[in-house]
């Protein structure tokens, strides 16, 4: 199960609004070992395209280092679908190479409802856990 | 002297949970191939069939992306640090 504040949720919408019709991508950092998602940190698309994302290796390189020296990990792994329903895509599904991440998908597909899923995904199987948001 | 080289958490199975490891070689390829003799299994999840960087991963050496280098062949040297990271990518 996914537990995540309300103000990161609402960060990890308001990025992928911002960013359709073209995919948001980021991350949500916790302390190690805590499953805790605390610090939140957008990342560039360096596709800016509305069917794929790809982090900015020197970004995710800076944003790894600091993880790393803060004890850190990636709690969440996020992006968005924009035209598609929020579930775990097959390059999704071959690329994913954190076991211990929850993989969050939004699709923006439609204007007023925001669909927000949770994923696990080990050795290319997916799991979809619920999602607690806490006030 | 060697090249560190930090290996990311989903790799750790092929250096009994090191984060850490150290090797050597002239080139990103020969260090590989040396990681390779202690580290069996570590280097196929970095080197395609045809020899090149597999395009799930990301290695930067002192923090450039080698694909902005001489991809393996990247000359290295003694004290150099080499990161492997996992690329984070999809549809």
């Amino acid at each position: 199960m996914l537990t995540i504040p309300r103000a990161l949720y609402d960060k990890i919408v308001a990025h992928a609004r911002a960013d359709h019709p073209d995919e948001a991508c980021g991350v949500i950092a916790g302390p190690a070992g805590s499953d805790r998602p605390e610090r939140f940190i957008a990342m560039m698309n360096a596709e800016r395209s509305p069917t794929f994302y790809r982090f900015d290796s020197a970004e995710q390189f800076r944003v790894w280092r600091e993880m790393d020296d803060n004890d850190e990990e990636p709690v969440v792994i996020y992006h968005s679908h924009t035209a598609t329903e929020a579930y775990p895509s097959r390059t999704d599904i071959s690329y994913a190479s954190e076991p211990q991440a929850h993989y969050v998908l939004v699709s923006t597909r439609d204007e007023d409802t925001t669909e927000f899923r949770s994923f696990r995904i080990t050795d290319g199987v997916v799991t979809e856990e619920p999602v607690t948001v806490v006030e | 002297m060697a090249i560190e080289v930090r290996i990311p958490t989903i790799l750790r199975t092929y250096t009994d949970g090191a984060k850490q490891v150290e090797g050597t070689g002239s080139t990103l390829g020969e260090l590989f191939t040396d990681l390779e003799q202690r580290h069996g299994g570590l280097r196929e999840r970095l080197v395609d069939n045809g020899g090149g960087l597999r395009r799930f991963v990301n290695v930067y050496l002192k923090g450039e992306d080698i694909r902005f280098l001489d991809g393996l062949e990247t000359a290295v040297s003694d004290g150099d640090e080499v990161t492997i990271l996992p690329a984070v990518a999809g549809g």
